[in-house]
């Protein structure tokens, strides 16, 4: 029926007309819903966790008791275990965005400089290849690797060397492996708003490759190199499925948070661990916004 | 063109991006203190050949020569030119005074020392007072004068401008043009100049090339471009011209070969006026008025034969308008009438 119709028409008609005339309800309806999953769901949960770290276990029954006690983060703060396992994961989470970076920046700087538009394209997609496939098959894939019988082995042994196996180490290469493509892609976005007139301008002042690279591209890149830091120090903070499956006997923050969770069902405690890496990733943000850097993202 | 040896010369220097031939075995030699300007359409090889001689594009064949150093191979950073360029490429996270300081600071000139060179670099284009703000809190016009203080500072012998103008506005690009020659003339170093705007080519230059397809269509002094054009596209692309082709010429001159003739040069009279008397070998065509256009210093009058060929005049000092369908004859000097290919 048409004139069912145009009564429709009008109707959408007037609501645009509406929202159209009332910025602020526009900006409500389209904030609304991602609003409340932030509030509700995000920052509700973080709260949640702070508040169960202050609560305490029932040793009898292992229920949790609402009382209100410091225990559990002086315990966490305190103790020689906890202490060397933080030390532990930062070092590690240190040394997977340090490799991270070495590994990506030149792929970074090939992407986005040396290639043409094609071999662009497709190296995209290759950096991209590895989020696709589950993250438990490449953490296997890499037990796979670093097994005495292995390939690393295999490859190593007949120049004198051996796999890592499963150790430390083994976490290292197999997070900055699982990570790369989270500090790839930022580096390379960053790259690619790097005119290459600049690159010209440095070389023909008299700069030469390495010296254009550190004043030229190194400082125009810090706000990229920082997110991809932010990316594979944060997520190496909170792993412990890959130490569980390539390190051996070697624990981190996560590993406890889960023994904790799981075979302790000390959940207060559990929250008070995972305080940790938060508290060490307010504290890297707030460094690296002293240094300006935030300020050019 | 000003004498003294050479500060550039390019010998059957042939650039080839794929199938595409970019510039096509061109010689040529500019001077020492020569400012020089390569004219032409977009595409027409001119920036190639300034990003030859700066080293950013390495030639597929042919040689670079810097003074009497053969630098074809050489690295951006081993030869004595600088650049300024089209989009100035000044360093964002860095001030002015830095930006000018760079050159210097990687040839490991202390920092007093740089900033004192830089300040001074910064006098000479009048923005010392500028020296610790950002690229981008400075407008178009003074970040073209940053990029052409950085340019200077380290005394090149030759300073290789691409299209350094193009963003600016009218009176500020007739400006920087004024200072741009001045400065060329305090420096006494040779200028490298390209640029797709021909009175801007005419007006700064000593020498003028135009490119065409990758190859100079014609070299010359700014009078010989404008007054003897060889071909018809540098007479039709070095100001206006009226070209007549090869059948135009005969029907219409009575002469062998394609002609063009500038439409100033012309003059204009009723159909049944006799020859201005100051022409000596005064030559007539009839036309018929089409349109008559009131420019405020000139009037263009734009006519056509009866064979259909438009001819435009330009009149300075016009005594009376022209009527739309009037019947007049065009004069012009028989040496005014260029023979071109």
């Amino acid at each position: 029926m048409t004139g069912g119709a145009s009564a429709r028409t009008s109707f959408a008609r007037r609501v645009s007309t509406m929202l159209y005339s009332r910025p602020r309800t526009r900006l409500g309806l389209l904030l609304s819903a991602p609003l409340a999953w932030l509030v509700l769901i995000y920052v509700a949960s973080l709260a949640a966790l702070l508040v169960t770290a202050l609560w305490t276990v029932d040793d009898y029954t292992g229920a949790i008791k609402m009382e209100w006690t410091f225990d559990n983060i002086v315990h966490v703060v305190t103790g020689s275990l906890y202490q060397t396992v933080t030390l532990r994961t930062v070092g590690v989470a240190l040394l997977v965005t340090v490799v991270d970076l070495i590994i990506a920046l030149p792929i970074a700087f090939f992407m986005a400089k040396v290639a043409s538009s094609r071999i662009q394209r497709l190296m995209v997609i290759a950096v991209l290849m590895p989020l696709w496939a589950s993250y438990l098959v490449k953490a296997y894939a890499w037990r796979s690797v670093l097994s005495h019988d292995g390939i690393l082995a295999w490859l190593l042994r007949p120049l004198g060397l051996d796999t890592p196996g499963y150790s430390l180490t083994g976490v290292v290469l197999t997070m900055g492996y699982i990570w790369l493509p989270y500090v790839i892609l930022p580096l390379y976005a960053g790259l690619e708003r790097v005119p290459n007139s600049l690159l010209e301008a440095a070389s023909d002042l008299g700069a030469k490759s390495f010296t254009t690279f550190r004043t030229v591209v190194l400082p125009m890149l810090t706000p990229a190199i920082i997110a991809g830091s932010i990316f594979s120090f944060s997520l190496t903070l909170g792993d412990y499925i890959t130490v569980n499956i390539v390190g051996g006997a070697s624990q981190m923050l996560g590993n406890l948070v889960y023994t904790n969770v799981g075979t302790a069902n000390n959940l207060p405690m559990a929250a008070a661990i995972a305080l940790i890496p938060i508290v060490i990733m307010f504290g890297y943000i707030a460094a690296v916004r002293k240094t300006g850097a935030l300020e050019n993202l | 063109m000003v004498a003294g040896d050479s500060a550039i010369k390019l010998s059957k220097l042939t650039k080839r991006f794929g199938d595409f031939v970019a510039v096509d075995n061109l010689d040529l030699e500019i001077a020492e203190g020569e400012f020089f300007s390569m004219l032409g359409p977009s595409g027409s090889g001119k920036t190639t050949v300034l990003r030859m001689i700066a080293g950013f594009e390495l030639p597929s064949s042919g040689t670079v020569q810097l003074g009497a150093d053969d630098v074809t191979d050489k690295a951006p950073f081993d030869r004595d030119v600088n650049t300024v360029f089209q989009d100035y490429a000044l360093f964002p996270h860095m001030t002015v005074l830095e930006n000018v300081a760079y050159g210097l600071r990687v040839r490991g000139v202390g920092k007093k020392e740089r900033e004192q060179q830089a300040l001074a670099a910064l006098e000479t284009v009048q923005l010392a007072h500028l020296g610790s703000r950002k690229p981008n809190e400075l407008s178009g016009g003074q970040r073209q004068r940053v990029a052409l203080a950085r340019a200077i500072v380290v005394k090149p012998k030759v300073l290789l401008l691409d299209e350094p103008l193009g963003a600016l506005d009218l009176k500020l690009r007739e400006q920087m043009q004024i200072e741009l020659k001045a400065l060329q003339r305090e420096l006494g170093i040779t200028f490298i100049f390209v640029t797709h705007d021909q009175e801007e080519a005419l007006t700064l230059s000593d020498r003028v090339a135009v490119f065409n397809n990758g190859r100079i269509e014609q070299l010359g002094t700014p009078e010989e471009l404008y007054d003897r054009p060889v071909s018809e596209f540098v007479a039709r692309f070095v100001g206006t011209s009226n070209v007549f082709s090869a059948d135009e010429a005969k029907a219409i001159l009575g002469i062998d070969s394609k002609a063009s003739v500038r439409p100033e040069k012309l003059r204009i009279t009723a159909a049944t006026g006799s020859a201005p008397s100051d022409l000596r070998i005064p030559r007539a065509i009839e036309c018929t008025v089409e349109e008559s256009v009131y420019l405020g210093v000139a009037v263009r009058i734009h006519t056509k034969t009866k064979a259909g060929q438009r001819i435009s005049v330009l009149e300075h000092d016009s005594q009376q308008r022209w009527q739309r369908g009037e019947s007049v004859k065009v004069w012009f000097e028989e040496q005014d009438l260029v023979r071109i290919d």
